[in-house]
């Protein structure tokens, strides 16, 4: 175990981690403020490398793709909370789930419908497909890099938006007492169609980012989505902290328990172990981690409901 | 004291109907064959297994109260359970099927310990998580088939006599269990048991506040359901003669709860309903579209905003 | 000197940096009808939630009937004895009346586990529920669903549900909440009917209810009690007086 490797998987957990986030940020203000699960929030992403892959083919351009299908998702997103979502806002936990499972399954056999069963290619821009050496003898891919930094990015813009504007301040407060938030005048039907278009452009900017990485195909954001709810499990429902320390937290474990586990289990129980165990045990460990965290925390590292 | 009309905490059992719709349901192989339709007893005998599995869901759900993303596991179990023994030379269904119902049983129990100290979203969450992890480990075990799953060499063994590879014999055999489970529920439903379930389901503050032990009773129902499922599981790989993990998968819950909440959530005939008006759907649709699914879901979307009880719940009058 | 029957001894309830509860004591004594009254955000009702068993408190100690049920869950409470009502009606909405005080007298009898015989076959349990309605004056309403009751008869219904529990103390959170002149009336007619066997410890903040009904008051203020005797005792008493602005207290 080098150093060199544990530099790696760092990176690659920091870059899972802030794609991650990107995802439960939204997912847990609409969650927070909202009170409302969205299970075709992984459609979201979904559709957003799709169309992203698919501007991107058109125009020949990684960057001009990027930007079409961040807006074309976002207009998907608030055209999907106008129609159907805001009618799931009052009702109970079953509805929520079923409807929106409902939804997940339309965008599902859209997407195979307009783009057929096989995965989609989004290529990284020329310029990062390569590796950049950060140190000697250390290569780490260009495209990663990037990864990282929109990541970071991002979630200083979000840090921003929510300390320091108006809008944030009554996402904020909706998140932690809406009742207060409404009586206070905020207008809730435009602040909730915001925040959900703003989630579905975040979800689009993740589908951009990790296409390239990982395959863009029907129903890839399923795994992820599961994911992104322990995050904000995790991270307390409505925190967008909690959400991005969650998600750091689970995107470097995870990371790390892939990577480490098959080595590890090999050493002390041989290979066969490792090839049957190693995988399991690192897919459920997060589980196991966010049961343990609502053992003692049921509410979550940051809960905001006041 | 006269007794009140109507209380939502019955759950009668019409004679007439039900004996009707029973002996409806023994005569159909024979009146299918006489319409030259032979192929659809599959259908029929899978729409069985599933109205089990959706009624053993609605036992958690629909009485109980409790979004369970998480069912299919016992399904699952019960399935593996029964293949993983034949694998291992023991064909006979006396040993095999008791054993899936008593694993089934007792994943229910683990996961129900501690899943039922939670609420709300995080109930469902962590269902939802117990089930994938229980995916996952099966995806992983290649002994047991891993991704691709187990076949069956031959359907499970019950008697000389019995030959579950008949298509008809196999289609009466679930037929009986199902239909010795479906009395069993309801008639816990209108016993003590059941009455406390529904009293949960209605006002959990108030249940503990007049001196219920929730969580004990909560944890009985979601034991009972697992096992039910677990009923559905070894038919449905007899039926199929094949299982894999995709069963374990979270879509598979959420079809199961899409069944119940199709045929009514809370009703008696409840997930035989809505499994019968899922499968006739599907198999409907997929002879027109390749893409029946996106239709599928507009169906539960419509039926999620305009009919929340489901398609039972216009026949209720309250 | 009757023996207390319920104990509370140093209280303590915070939530964050506010101590809803700061060293609350009290003692009631069996058959009495004893009241608790006090300002806005006294802390009267964490206090009853702590009582009852559904709120655990930081440190204290409740005794009731001569056992240390600190501790003690909210539902095994009720089966020594100590059964709660709620101040904003909390019933089985959905269904009849005689199915909501079953349910109670279900509880007392165990067996909940049972699975086959139906529960509309035991005439015994369903006398019991239809004798407390008539207690609580819901004879007449035993077929309707208790969201279609009136105020005043859900509050009846409030009472009867712990009343069903067949308690040695009844605690009752503010039962005249949100009643008329007339429906207050017939509820204090009904409280007055259950002295004697019973103890009433009520949180109340009608006064007149509260001197026509006390045997002695406790007076609760920022989480505390500052004063307990008779009615004409707390009349007197300077503290209560000045907790209230004298503007409350005749």
């Amino acid at each position: 175990m080098t150093g060199i490797l544990v530099l790696e998987q760092s990176l690659n957990g920091l870059q899972f981690g802030l794609m991650l986030f990107l995802l439960a940020a939204g997912l847990t203000l609409v969650f927070g403020i909202m009170d409302m699960i969205n299970l075709a929030h992984g459609s979201l992403y979904m559709v957003g490398a799709y169309l992203i892959a698919a501007a991107a083919l058109a125009s020949g351009s990684f960057w001009l793709g990027l930007a079409a299908g961040v807006a074309g998702t976002a207009l998907f997103g608030v055209l999907l909370e106008t129609t159907v979502l805001r009618r799931l806002y009052e009702r109970d936990h079953l509805s929520q789930v079923l409807g929106t499972f409902a939804i997940l399954l339309m965008c599902n056999e859209g997407v195979r419908w307009i783009w057929g069963s096989q995965p989609m290619t989004l290529n990284p821009p020329p310029a990062l497909s390569g590796p950049v050496e950060l140190l000697p003898g250390f290569s780490y891919p260009a495209f990663r890099l990037l990864v990282i930094g929109v990541g970071l990015l991002v979630a200083a813009g979000l840090w921003a938006l929510v300390t320091r504007t108006r809008l944030g301040m009554q996402v904020r407060a909706g998140a932690s007492d809406r009742e207060m938030a409404l009586a206070m005048g905020v207008n809730v039907r435009r602040l909730f169609t915001a925040v959900f278009g703003l989630g579905a452009a975040l979800c689009a900017v993740a589908g951009g980012m990790l296409g390239p990485l990982l395959a863009v195909q029907v129903g890839m954001g399923e795994n992820i989505l599961i994911l992104a709810f322990v995050v904000i499990v995790i991270g307390g429902i409505g925190s967008v902290r909690g959400a991005f320390i969650g998600a750091l937290l689970i995107g470097v474990i995870d990371t790390a328990a892939r990577a480490l586990l098959p080595p590890l289990l090999e050493r002390l129980a041989g290979p066969a172990a490792a090839s049957d165990v190693a995988p399991a045990l690192a897919s459920i460990l997060i589980y196991v981690l966010m049961a343990a965290v609502l053992f003692w925390k049921p509410q979550g590292l940051f809960p905001s409901h006041g | 004291m006269a007794d009140p009309v109507s209380s939502p905490l019955d759950h009668r059992l019409r004679k007439v109907p039900a004996l009707v719709l029973l002996a409806a349901l023994v005569v159909l192989p024979w009146g299918l064959q006489a319409a030259g339709q032979d192929f659809y007893l599959g259908l029929a005998t899978r729409i069985l297994i599933f109205g089990l599995a959706a009624t053993s869901l609605n036992l958690v759900l629909g009485f109980g109260g409790l979004v369970s993303f998480g069912h299919a596991a016992f399904v699952g179990a019960g399935a593996y359970t029964v293949a993983v023994l034949m694998q291992d030379g023991v064909a006979s269904a006396w040993i095999a099927w008791p054993a899936a119902v008593a694993v089934s049983a007792v994943l229910a129990a683990a996961i129900g310990a501690i899943s039922l100290r939670t609420r709300g979203v995080y109930f469902i969450m962590i269902t939802l998580a117990f089930a994938q992890m229980l995916y996952y480990v099966m995806t992983s075990l290649k002994a047991y088939g891993g991704e691709d799953g187990l076949s069956l060499m031959s359907k499970s063994f019950v008697a000389e006599a019995v030959d579950l590879g008949d298509e008809r014999t196999f289609y009466l055999l679930t037929l009986a269990v199902c239909a010795l489970a479906f009395l069993f529920v309801q008639r816990l439903l209108n016993a003590r048991f059941g009455h406390t379930l529904q009293g949960l389901r209605e006002n959990e503050t108030r249940m503990a506040a007049i001196g219920f032990p929730v969580f004990r009773y909560r944890l009985a129902a979601f034991v009972l359901a697992g096992a039910l499922g677990g009923v559905a599981g070894v038919l449905l790989v007899n039926q199929s003669g094949f299982v894999s993990p995709s069963l374990l998968d979270w879509h598979q819950s959420g079809l199961l709860l899409m069944m119940v909440i199709l045929g009514g959530v809370g009703h008696l005939y409840g997930g035989l309903a809505g499994a019968a008006i899922f499968l006739l759907l599907e198999e409907l649709l997929s002879g027109y579209t390749t893409h029946w699914k996106f239709v599928l879901g507009l169906v539960l979307l419509a039926v999620v905003l305009l009919a929340p009880n489901g398609v039972m719940s216009f026949r209720r009058r309250r | 000197m009757s023996a207390a029957i319920l104990h509370v001894d140093g209280l303590v309830k915070r939530f964050g940096g506010l101590a809803a509860t700061d060293g609350a004591s009290l003692a009631v004594r069996a058959g009495e009808v004893h009241a608790l009254i006090g300002p806005n955000g006294a802390g009267k009702t964490t206090l009853i939630h702590q009582i009852a068993g559904s709120l655990a408190p930081d440190a204290g100690r409740i005794v009731f009937d001569g056992a240390d049920v600190t501790a003690l869950p909210m539902a095994k409470r009720v089966h020594a004895g100590l059964a709660r009502s709620y101040q904003i009606t909390n019933v089985f909405g959905r269904l009849p009346v005689l199915d909501n005080l079953a349910l109670a007298v279900q509880a007392r009898s165990g067996g909940s586990l049972r699975f086959w015989r139906p529960a509309r076959s035991e005439r015994t349990r369903y006398d019991e529920a239809a004798a407390v309605a008539d207690r609580v004056g819901l004879a007449h309403k035993l077929g309707r669903l208790a969201n279609e009751l009136s105020h005043g008869e859900q509050r009846q219904l409030e009472v009867g549900l712990a009343l069903a529990t067949n308690p040695k103390l009844l605690l009752l959170d503010e039962p005249m909440a949100g009643m008329g002149p007339d429906e207050t009336a017939r509820l204090l007619t009904l409280l007055q009917s259950l002295r004697g066997g019973l103890t009433l410890v009520l949180v109340e903040h009608d006064m007149d209810v509260v001197f026509q009904l006390a045997d002695r008051i406790s007076t609760l203020v920022s989480g505390r009690v500052i004063a307990c005797g008779t009615p004409d005792e707390i009349r007197a008493h300077p503290d209560v007086r000045r907790a209230y602005l004298g503007d409350e207290i005749a």
